[in-house]
């Protein structure tokens, strides 16, 4: 049996049972009932056309349990009155899934868990241990997920920016488990970027592929954080960073600039530079640049106060920093970085240990707190 | 079987012995620290006695319900309570013993120059089910 076809399959046959007019949760329901049939007859005799199989048997599912229900009966009827899709049904039906997944009504957590079952063709099993809470407790945030959704017909395309937020969000979960979500991320990014024609979707794909490309160097063997200037450039993925290098160019040729493209170029300027001290600080302020424009995000502005500290030196990093809202994130690191590199030490110390406190993770905070430590060690008293 | 929750405080707790705030540690002794409880909670997972942990950011409020048609009443950071709950720890043992015993091997962390902080830990027993059978 070859799981790896049948999770590949999953959603393409729930896409085409939802694009037939079944309902969402129905669907699902329907296509579980075909994979355990496949399970188990598959290796007896295994089909000709495993997808059209699945559809069939699916399809069927659904039918014997709408009928079983009067009142589903009804919108069966309805559903049979319909014209026939026509030839628009070309369109990719797993494309369809990725905008139900990411549909507005749906809150962001919501739409990442029911993404990841639907799309993803995860188990809430897979799921809930990457979330680090309970089956039960995931099984029904998906199910309340899927009856937000259920009666949403897909006849205009969604908003592509959402579908690209919720997969940004899935990739910055990070990883824990048996389930890697930022390649779980990848794959479903690069399904999407190949089966739309939008600049940003491979800008996003080419953003995940250059963080990604430095996973191995970012921590140390007992789980602490290795700053950028400091990660041994050998670990990094050079055929993961060419890759990403490839798409993003492929994306700028097009003229059609958008936040995630202009992040990945800020992440391709780094993974391209040899050593730290060569990373090409000005043209990563221009991105910056071109970034605040594009969102106006507090955040970025904050990045770009480093940006600002690398190419032009503490002080005028330190001007840049003024103009951000000092109760933001991370304020406080960058602040006591930038007055560590401007010399005044004392300073630095009494903002990395006010940033330690501020923390939100275990691996940033002990980070925080060993610079401080550091800071504090050198100075007398 | 017994479970116990074991808190590390932030604050409120009595003084350490060895008592200098993380910040003026070495780089090393924080990482000889952090280490020393990694290796704690992973002996006790296989001697079968570590249930669960988790580490607590220090910020925090108080909230508290103010009525019908009126959004919480919130207060803090801890305005009223110098006691602030770094983190905890659910244990399973034998019984109160070996709990005391744990907690105290916890305390022993090493942390400034290396010699052990002697922190106080609040160690609390779990309430639990009455039993169906009596003795």
């Amino acid at each position: 049996m070859d799981e790896a076809l049948l999770r590949g399959l999953t959603p393409v046959v729930l896409a085409i049972l939802v694009r037939r007019g079944a309902d969402f949760a129905a669907a699902e329901d329907a296509v579980q009932d075909a994979l355990v049939e496949a399970v188990r007859t598959w290796p007896a005799e295994p089909p000709r056309d495993p997808k059209g199989w699945l559809v069939t048997v699916a399809w069927r599912r659904f039918l014997d349990a709408t009928r079983a229900d009067a009142a589903r009966r009804r919108r069966e009827d309805a559903v049979d009155a319909e014209p026939d899709a026509g030839p628009a049904s070309a369109a990719d039906d797993t494309l369809r899934l990725y905008f139900l997944c990411a549909h507005p009504s749906l809150t962001p957590s919501s739409a990442v868990a029911l993404t990841l079952r639907a799309v993803g063709g995860l188990t809430t099993r897979q799921i809930a241990r990457a979330y680090l809470v309970p089956e039960a407790t995931m099984a029904q945030r998906i199910s309340r997920a899927k009856r937000t959704v259920s009666g949403v017909r897909l006849d205009r395309p969604g908003d592509v920016a959402t579908v690209l937020r919720v997969l940004y969000l899935v990739f910055n979960e990070g990883y824990s488990g048996d389930v890697d979500l930022a390649a779980e991320a990848i794959r479903l990014t690069r399904q999407l970027a190949a089966r739309i024609d939008h600049p940003e979707a491979a800008g996003l794909l080419a953003l995940m592929l250059l963080h990604h490309a430095r996973r191995a160097a970012r921590t140390a063997p007992d789980g602490a954080l290795v700053p950028l200037a400091e990660q041994d450039r050998g670990r990094w993925d050079t055929r993961m960073i060419a890759e990403g290098v490839r798409v993003l160019q492929a994306a700028l040729a097009r003229d059609r600039l958008g936040e995630y493209q202009a992040q990945a170029a800020i992440a391709s300027l780094h993974a391209d530079a040899p050593t730290a001290e060569e990373t090409d600080w000005v043209q990563i302020v221009e991105w910056y640049d071109e970034l605040v424009r594009l969102t106006g995000s507090p955040v970025v502005r904050l990045n770009r106060a480093v940006a600002v500290g690398e190419a032009d030196g503490p002080r005028p990093g330190l001007a840049a920093l003024a103009e951000v809202d000092a109760s933001l994130p991370r304020h406080a690191a960058v602040a006591a970085y930038l007055r560590e590199r401007d010399g005044d030490l004392a300073a630095a110390a009494r903002l990395y240990a006010e940033a330690a406190h501020e923390a939100t993770n275990l691996a940033e905070r002990d980070h925080l707190t060993r610079q401080a430590a550091r800071l504090n060690a050198r100075r007398p008293g | 079987m017994a479970k116990y929750l074991l808190l590390k405080h932030y604050r409120g707790a009595p003084d350490a012995v060895n008592n200098v705030p993380m910040d003026r540690w070495t780089p090393q002794e924080i990482s000889d620290h952090i280490r020393y409880m990694n290796d704690f909670a992973a002996r006790l997972e296989e001697t079968g006695e570590y249930v669960d942990s988790q580490a607590l950011a220090p910020g925090g409020e108080w909230v508290r319900y103010d009525g019908e048609g009126r959004p919480p009443v919130t207060d803090g950071p801890f305005a009223e309570t110098k006691d602030v709950i770094a983190g905890w720890m659910v244990i399973d043992v034998d019984g109160h013993d070996r709990a005391v015993e744990l907690a105290g091997e916890l305390s022993a962390a090493p942390g400034a120059g290396g010699r052990p902080i002697h922190e106080w830990l609040e160690l609390r027993p779990f309430l639990t089910e009455a039993p169906t059978v009596t003795e």
